[in-house]
């Protein structure tokens, strides 16, 4: 399991927007770089990041290898509901991790 | 005598005229090569109408905030925000950005909705060189809005060898 840090306000008024930031421990190596016996590093990335919150996916990604190591990624949502927000990377060589967070909605 | 002083100016005009259409040509030649400015480079550009899907590309509403200099570009944060109420009627679709000089045009997309409350979004990216950035942002009324940024990068990020 890649360490994941996932930064969002525990509480928050109904209809307000929070801003979620999200940050995975990842090498998102590239494919295009040459390690030092000279030999092509294979390609690992994450390709995808979905946010699901009160039974919908309310934002996604689709990242290339132009993202950067341990991918941050930042946006934002609308509280709706008391719950779980559910955050999923997957990615090459079968990489797939899942977290969630606790809103409380008051 | 006479006869030849006669012919000559009649014999070096064809040349000069030769002469400054070799010129002409030549300038011609520097001027179309010469990429113009506001033109996105072919394949920033092919990436750009890909992603419009015929729909015309608009200046405005997107805003790519990114350091004009960058020191680093292994790690360069990027933010794109949209001028939109993200309402159930008018809302982001989705936002992409694109660059000119990795070794592929794609960064990164986002998908969006009405529930997203605001259009900011923000990551951290690779610039292997100096090049041009494009945000690119699809509304739910179809239509297509970018903004480009040139960013100078003085260490760039290792894409290749």
């Amino acid at each position: 399991m890649a360490r994941a840090l996932i930064t969002m306000p525990a509480t928050a008024k109904r209809g307000d927007v929070i801003e979620i930031r999200t940050l995975i421990a990842h090498p998102m190596e590239t494919g295009y770089r040459r390690g030092d016996d000279g030999h092509v590093l294979p390609r690992n990335l994450i390709r995808r990041f979905a946010c699901r919150y009160d039974n919908e996916i309310v934002f996604s990604a689709d990242l290339y290898p132009a993202v950067a190591a341990n991918p941050l990624i930042v946006f934002s949502t609308r509280a709706t509901v008391t719950g779980a927000l559910t955050f999923t990377w997957e990615g090459d060589n079968g990489f797939a991790q899942t977290e969630t967070a606790l809103l409380t909605v008051t | 005598m006479s006869a030849s002083a006669s012919r000559r100016p009649l014999r070096e005009a064809p040349m000069r005229i030769a002469r400054r259409s070799v010129l002409a040509a030549g300038t011609l030649c520097l001027l179309s090569v010469r990429p113009s400015r506001a033109d996105a480079p072919p394949e920033l550009e092919a990436a750009i109408r890909a992603f419009a899907e015929g729909k015309p590309v608009q200046s405005g509403r997107v805003t790519l905030e990114v350091a004009p200099l960058v020191e680093n570009g292994n790690a360069v944060p990027i933010a794109v925000a949209v001028q939109s109420p993200m309402s159930d009627g008018d809302h982001v679709r989705q936002i992409a950005v694109y660059n000119e000089k990795n070794p592929q045009r794609d960064v990164v997309v986002f998908n969006l909705g009405p529930r997203a409350g605001r259009a900011r979004v923000a990551t951290r990216i690779r610039l292997a060189t100096s090049q041009r950035l494009v945000a690119l942002a699809r509304l739910s009324d179809g239509s297509v809005w970018q903004h480009s940024v040139d960013v100078i990068v003085t260490l760039a990020a290792c894409v290749e060898s």
